[in-house]
């Protein structure tokens, strides 16, 4: 049992005129499942990732590892563990690899200098690093390497939960696969619960079981991985798709025939300090009050999600499906 | 560190300073226990002399000797101004550390004395101090030590701040380290030497200002003396005696430039980069362009038709000198553009392509070199013609869309101000003119509320916004190239495409050439028709960009295509990986630079370097095995096996 789970979760930055980074978010990270988060920037999902490892103080909610909030005490295990965007940054330049990996070792149950030097080779080993890459610094290694041991180091701590914050968008793409093979290997070997934060949504398909979409602070949609992808309701999700290129068809989206479409296809993104009323895709959306005339619950009623399969919070799920299509495709 | 140190010593003003320290630090420590004696022995026969060669620079009113009381002074006055020293590091670390470690009410409240204290006059703050500790030395020690403990405790607290943001710190806590350890294991170590640095500075401030305080009468008391003391006794008889005055006073310039000096130097050498030594082969010194042989047999189809093209390039090399020789990011690359012809340059980072687009921009910073056998711009030489022509032939006809539009804008000026300023230099429109064509050009980029849009600063635009208007600059002019570095990897991916779909109605509308670099081959396969691979500095293959997915023939290529997964990749399948660390510019290897990462490389691929020729019509590849037609699953399995050979060698 390891599940992460996440209750009316808010963060809050600044004091009055501050911003809701994280807007009451509900969702659950099943034991051994990879849930990928997806979302544009200012959306709020790296927000909520260091909320999970307690970096962030939370404003208001909770997060719960198996039904009990996260308190770790001092040498004990670390059940959640995080791994970081950039792994330059992220490890120690003056502490060697090995010396930055011991330190997520738990003491209780490691016997002394020697029990940690064999188990930062195997850590090293599980990587697929060299275990003589232990006595290297930072500086000597490339961007992959390092996303390796930066994994290592997290899986010193014997977690059960990881989180990955867009653990491959500063590497090169050469690259990329390396670090993508190695985390779904682990995960799966290990039965690791994930939540897998990326902007590329190829890259959290490839690995996730599950995928939740983040938009201004809300989780607009989630639900199985397959279902999102071939299925999406909410309009967001559904331009988010829209917008991966693909290697068969490379091709720019069309410009949509109607200029009301297309308008609110070429709107800025939102402000997140100045958060519109009502559903806070309006302003951009294909089938909001901007394109279709009386939608105007949309500018007035905040959608949430009502308990339907894939909790799409927008008010017109259903006829996304049916003249919705016609619209955006 | 200690490196770091050690390669300050070897700067010229380093050696020097550093000589002059130690000798410093030598008579204070030799001088007291040699000289004593003859310092402090009081000869009445011969008082308030003038120099001679019994007495260097004179007696005092005691007869006693100014020259050995000169020297020996230097131990009381370089052991008051390092415990001084010790005193205002000692305090200022703790002050400046405590904020991360006490709560955060506490840490405020600390930050906010030292900040008082900061804003409160030194000098005062020693006289203050003096007056409590009263006169003497231990007063002055303490008032000295404690004035400059704010600004160290200021420095601290903000070099603790920018390293407790790292996400080293964050992953350390993670990881169970506690509050104490975090600062002594991480934090410290990596802000030791700004620290380092300035303590030695501070040193020889301090040094200054206890001769200052002596001087005045507030610091050493007879019958003790410092260098201060000595200052404030020669005074007197200076009409009598001025080397009496002089001598301690030089003494004084001597130490502080001393330590001054040292510090400055250490600081600057931290300022630049170290090099990376001791990695692997010598990197392959790369021949100018003007002893490279041309890359005939490579010649493009397009050749016969020059006066079509608006860019032609050939053998272009970029170089930078290096620790270990000149490191060169671009090596040989050419290829030409026709008017309305939309290219994508795609590589890995080191692959050089951003320096290409920074030579064809002629921005490539001092150090750097650029060279090549052709560069024409719209018939124009780049190389060999004046200057003012060619900045006005850039500044009409070339545009320019960088990765971050940000860093690109003047953030203190208007958006409308900046691209009128382009027309008002250009074109030689006036003012009003030069507005009207910029609110036009927003309207262009589809910018909607144009004319509120050119009031405003960059700041207040959004990303995507930004880059837009980016463009729109560069469409101020009626430009035949517009080069877009990776103009949408800081955007999102509705943005991103909204960016590219502007970038291709432009090149429609308006004939223009575009240059698309990016790393991400779909995205540049959306707007391109033709596309060149960079690898190392040189183009590797140039393919109609119909031809990428499945029909690139160079090895590099199909390993690329195969590791990014896209919408259709296999879930069930691991991604194909690409074995190998991506190319250093600084070291490249003698043959195929992509040989030790290649699964076909044989010997000729390590000896030989191939060159870009052409297969067949529109279609170029540098590889001594070209092949075609291999599909994304044989490519991964023939990198997977290639992998375990190599795993297989290295243990």
């Amino acid at each position: 049992m390891s599940e992460l789970r996440f209750e009316q979760v808010s963060v809050r930055f600044g004091g009055r005129h501050g911003m809701t980074a994280v807007d009451g978010v509900d969702l659950t990270v099943p034991t051994g499942q990879v849930v990928g988060l997806v979302g544009e920037s200012g959306s709020g999902k790296s927000t909520l990732a260091r909320a999970a490892a307690g970096l962030t103080p939370l404003t208001g909610g909770q997060i719960l590892f198996n039904g009990q909030p996260l308190r770790p005490k001092r040498g004990e295990r670390r059940p959640l563990q995080m791994v970081f965007q950039d792994p330059h940054s992220s490890l120690n330049p003056r502490m060697s690899i090995g010396e930055s990996i011991a330190e997520g070792i738990p003491r209780a149950g490691r016997g002394g200098a020697a029990g940690r030097r064999s188990e930062v080779q195997r850590l090293l080993g599980l990587v697929g690093l060299d275990p003589q890459r232990a006595f290297s610094y930072p500086g000597q290694m490339s961007g992959g390497q390092l996303q390796r041991v930066a994994l290592a180091r997290a899986l010193a701590g014997q977690p059960e939960v990881i989180i990955a914050d867009e653990i491959t968008s500063a590497l090169d793409v050469s690259v990329q696969g390396t670090v993508l093979n190695l985390v779904r290997d682990l995960q799966r070997e290990l039965n690791l619960s994930m939540l897998f934060i990326s902007h590329n949504l190829a890259v959290v398909r490839y690995v996730a079981d599950a995928i939740a979409v983040m938009y201004l602070g809300r989780i607009v949609e989630q639900g199985p991985a397959e279902q999102i992808l071939s299925d999406p309701q909410h309009p967001y999700t559904k331009d988010l798709l829209a917008a991966v290129p693909s290697h068969r068809s490379p091709s720019l989206t069309p410009v949509n025939a109607d200029p009301a479409v297309q308008a609110v296809n070429d709107a800025e993104p939102t402000d997140p300090h100045h958060l519109p009323s009502g559903c806070r895709y309006h302003l951009r959306c294909p089938i909001g009050p901007l394109v279709l005339p009386g939608r105007d619950i949309c500018r007035e009623v905040d959608p949430a999600s009502d308990g339907n399969r894939q909790a799409a919070a927008c008010h017109f799920v259903g006829e996304l499906l049916t003249s919705g299509k016609a619209g955006i495709l | 560190m200690a490196a770091r140190w050690l390669a300050a010593l070897k700067t010229p003003a380093g050696a020097v300073s550093a000589a002059m320290l130690f000798l410093v630090l030598a008579m204070a420590v030799i001088a007291p226990i040699l000289w004593t004696g003859q310092a402090e022995e009081i000869n009445t026969r011969a008082i308030l002399q003038g120099p001679s060669p019994e007495h260097l620079i004179g007696t005092d009113s005691l007869g006693r000797d100014l020259f050995f009381r000169l020297l020996v002074a230097t131990g009381l006055s370089v052991k008051l101004a390092l415990a001084a020293t010790g005193i205002g590091v000692t305090a200022g670390l703790v002050l400046g550390v405590v904020p991360s470690l006490l709560s955060r009410r506490i840490g405020r409240l600390v930050t906010a004395f030292v900040n008082i204290a900061v804003a409160f006059p030194g000098l005062l703050l020693a006289m203050f101090f003096a007056v409590i500790f009263g006169v003497g030395q231990t007063g002055a020690v303490l008032a000295i030590g404690l004035a400059t403990a704010p600004s160290f405790a200021r420095l601290t607290q903000n070099l603790v701040a920018t390293q407790s943001e790292r996400d080293y710190i964050a992953a350390a806590k993670l990881a169970g380290v506690g509050k104490v350890q975090r600062l002594l294991r991480h934090i410290l170590p990596n802000i030791a030497e700004p620290l380092v640095v300035t303590a030695t500075i501070g040193a020889g401030g301090s040094l200054l200002a206890f001769a200052g305080l002596s001087f005045l009468g507030l610091g050493v008391q007879p019958p003790a003396y410092d260098w201060g003391r000595l200052l404030n006794e020669g005074l007197n008889d200076i009409y009598v005696n001025p080397l009496a005055a002089l001598a301690p006073g030089l003494a004084v310039v001597i130490a502080g430039l001393a330590f001054n000096l040292v510090g400055e130097a250490v600081a600057e050498t931290l300022g630049t980069p170290m090099p990376v030594s001791g990695r692997g082969a010598a990197p392959q010194r790369v021949p100018q362009a003007s002893t490279a042989k041309p890359y005939t047999a490579a010649e493009p189809s397009t050749d016969g038709a020059d006066s079509k093209a608006v860019l032609t390039v050939r053998d272009l090399f970029v170089s930078f000198p290096g620790p270990a020789g000149p490191i060169t990011p671009v090596r040989g690359v050419s290829f030409s553009l026709a008017r309305g012809e939309a290219v994508g340059v795609v590589g890995e980072s080191g692959s050089g392509k951003t320096q290409t687009a920074l030579a064809l921009a002629q921005l490539v910073e001092h150090p750097g070199n650029v060279s090549a056998s052709r560069l024409e711009f719209l018939g124009q030489d780049q190389l060999s013609s004046p200057s003012r022509a060619r900045r006005q032939l850039l500044g009409t006809s070339f545009a320019m869309v960088f990765q971050d539009p940000m860093k690109s804008f003047n953030p203190t000026m208007r958006i409308g101000v900046q691209l009128a300023e382009v027309a008002q230099r250009h074109l030689g429109m006036n003012r009003r003119q030069a507005l009207a064509r910029a609110a036009d050009r927003l309207r262009a980029v589809r910018i909607p509320a144009a004319e509120r849009r050119l009031r405003q600063y960059p700041h207040e635009f959004s990303g995507g916004m930004r880059q837009r208007a980016m463009i729109g600059m560069g469409i101020m002019g009626n430009p035949d190239l517009i080069v877009a570095d990776e103009p949408t990897t800081a955007l999102d991916v509705t943005v991103q495409q909204q960016v590219l779909r502007l970038l291709s109605s432009i090149k429609e509308e308006n004939h223009v050439a575009i240059l698309l670099i990016s790393h991400d081959l779909t995205l540049v396969a959306q707007v391109c028709e033709r596309v060149l691979v960079m690898y190392a500095g040189r183009i590797v293959e140039d393919l109609p960009a119909s031809d990428l997915a499945g029909r690139g023939m160079h090895p590099y290529t199909q390993a690329l295509l195969a590791a990014v997964p896209d919408m259709e990749t296999d879930r069930d399948r691991p991604l194909a990986v690409v074995p190998g660390r991506p190319a250093d510019p600084s070291q490249v290897p003698v043959g195929c630079a992509f040989a030790s990462r290649c699964p076909k490389a044989d010997d000729q691929c390590t000896r030989e370097d191939p060159q870009l020729v052409e297969r067949e019509d529109g279609h170029r590849v540098a590889c001594w095995h070209p092949s075609r037609g291999t599909g994304r699953e044989r490519v991964s399995v023939e990198l997977k096996l290639h992998a375990v050979a190599l795993q297989g060698e290295a243990s």
